[in-house]
């Protein structure tokens, strides 16, 4: 297996604040890797840093092996090819469902209207959204509208998705339908950088968990040897705090 | 996070240091786009006014120094009363169209009528043209010869200069009460606010807010637009320039009124961009792109 995303050292600051400190990491093709850790520990600054909403201060992020901090780079390419899911949905509310889908296969990949149409047709279907495709977002409940935004970033074959705390708005009700989706990705061989709060889904799909402190990884390892078996006095600490919360 | 020690001891990298040099290669590039580009742009926009056959006599009527100079301390005189009615104006202005937008939004059963004439004031002041809401007013109301009614022409033309202006005020207010979310509203009355009080604490300060720009943006077009009260034969700066024009048939004072405008006005709308850069960016602190 090929390694699609690779950062190494990677540096960003905000102000004085470091977020991530020389950071390295690499995710294979079909592989979903979990990143951990209390707010503020730089997960979300991480995904946000391989999309490029950061410019990085240091360090080398690859895609597929070209990299992508080159600042002669094309942005716009380079997002083409990635996948991102917010926090917040951010579906655009002026437009239907159905209109969310296929606006950036339409007007950025050129891909015909009615092509695009029948394409988002068939996602909508497979998760079970077929009746919502003309309604507008406002009318969706918030897992429906997560559903909707990861067929949005599903839409254009990303090489990676990235999903940041995709779950983290919604009531545990609706996690459920929301991650059933990520599984069935997981499954399909998408390769995907999540970050999450839970952490028994982690355990589902995760091949690599990532745990994040202080903008570095403490840990990494499967499922198994982080969240069951943490070798770190951090790690052990972060997990009986979210066992304490109930999320585990 | 993680301040101090480590933060200071680290160096960039090699890799680093090339891709800030090639940044720096780009914005030197983009530096030398834009002021080619500048230079040929407004290099050729010179070269065709002075090269225009009447451009000697435009400059002599319309640029000359010394009479500019001259008329200056007159036009200035007449910027004051420009400044003074827009601020006295400004003043009636917020109350009146804030009045307005309130009445227009209230569902009160009560307020019906004056609902209706809020909207029929908003029709008229807002679709008629200023020029003649002034001529009206301003030789209309004396010509009423109703006692106690001033004839005073300053006042006739901050009258109709209030009139338009509080409806198109109205409407901006209006527009920011509709653009806040039924669920702020929700919220509110479920707290047990009245719908009075939601108005008051919750809707109107954040509809305020978020036409703060459009607003300063009509404060900048009632400093200009007091100008044309010079009709009713108010001494304004536009009308000083007028006198002196019109005596020597040399245009110089319109350019000097027009610059002292600009000298108000340019400040003002670059201090509005940064009243709204700022408050989107505080806004939007999360998820800026």
């Amino acid at each position: 297996m090929s390694n699609v995303l690779e950062l190494v050292n990677v540096r960003k600051s905000f102000d004085s604040e470091l977020v991530l400190n020389d950071l390295s990491l690499t995710v294979k093709e079909h592989t979903a890797t979990v990143l951990i850790g209390a707010s503020g520990s730089g997960k979300s600054t991480l995904l946000r840093c391989i999309n490029l909403l950061e410019t990085i201060d240091d360090g080398q992020i690859f895609l597929d092996g070209q990299e992508i901090s080159d600042p002669l780079i094309s942005v716009d390419e380079v997002r083409r090819k990635l996948g991102m899911v917010f926090q917040s949905f951010n579906l655009f509310p002026h437009k239907t469902v159905l209109e969310n889908i296929t606006l950036s296969p339409i007007k950025v990949h050129g891909i015909a209207p009615d092509q695009a149409r029948d394409e988002a047709m068939v996602l909508l279907k497979r998760f079970d959204l077929t009746d919502k495709a003309d309604q507008y977002p406002d009318r969706l409940s918030g897992g429906q509208q997560q559903r909707v935004a990861i067929i949005r970033s599903l839409a254009v074959n990303p090489r990676v998705l990235l999903l940041d705390e995709i779950t983290s708005a919604l009531d545990p009700v609706l996690v459920n339908e929301v991650l059933s989706i990520v599984r069935d990705l997981k499954h399909d061989g998408m390769t995907m950088v999540l970050a999450t709060h839970e952490m028994g889904f982690a355990t589902q799909v995760a091949d690599e968990v990532c745990f994040l402190e202080s903008g570095l990884i403490l840990e990494r390892g499967s499922p198994e040897q982080v969240l069951k078996n943490p070798q770190d006095a951090k790690t052990k600490d972060f997990l009986k705090r979210v066992h304490e919360a109930g999320r585990l | 996070m993680l301040n101090g020690p480590d933060q200071q001891a680290w160096s960039p990298s090699s890799r680093e240091l090339q891709r800030r040099n090639v940044r720096r290669q780009i914005s030197r590039k983009q530096f030398t786009i834009a002021g080619i580009s500048s230079v040929l742009v407004l290099g050729a926009l010179y070269t065709l006014i002075i090269t225009s056959p009447g451009w000697q006599v435009v400059k002599e009527t319309f640029f000359d120094l010394d009479y500019g100079r001259e008329v200056l301390p007159t036009v200035l005189r007449g910027l004051v009363v420009n400044i003074q009615l827009s601020f006295i104006g400004g003043f009636f202005i917020a109350v009146i169209a804030l009045s307005l937008a309130l009445i227009r939004t209230t569902k009160s059963p009560a307020l019906t009528p004056f609902r209706f004439l809020a909207t029929a004031y908003v029709d008229i002041f807002r679709g008629a043209p200023l020029l003649l809401i002034i001529l009206l007013v301003g030789f209309g109301v004396p010509a009423l010869r109703l006692a106690g009614l001033t004839s005073n022409v300053i006042v006739l033309g901050t009258v109709a200069v209030v009139l338009t202006y509080s409806a198109y005020v109205a409407e901006v207010i209006r527009s920011g009460i509709m653009s806040i979310h039924p669920s702020q509203r929700a919220a509110a009355r479920s707290l047990g606010l009245t719908s009075g009080q939601t108005m008051r604490f919750v809707v109107l300060p954040q509809a305020i807010k978020r036409v703060i720009p459009p607003l300063l943006n009509d404060f900048v077009s009632l400093l200009k637009d007091t100008g044309l009260v010079s009709i009713l034969g108010v001494t304004d700066a536009v009308r000083a320039a007028q006198i002196n024009a019109s005596r020597t048939f040399n245009y110089t004072p319109y350019v000097v009124s027009a610059i002292l405008f600009l000298l108000i006005t340019i400040p003002l709308t670059r201090y509005i961009d940064r009243v709204i850069r700022r408050s989107t960016a505080k806004q939007n602190s999360e998820g800026a792109i």
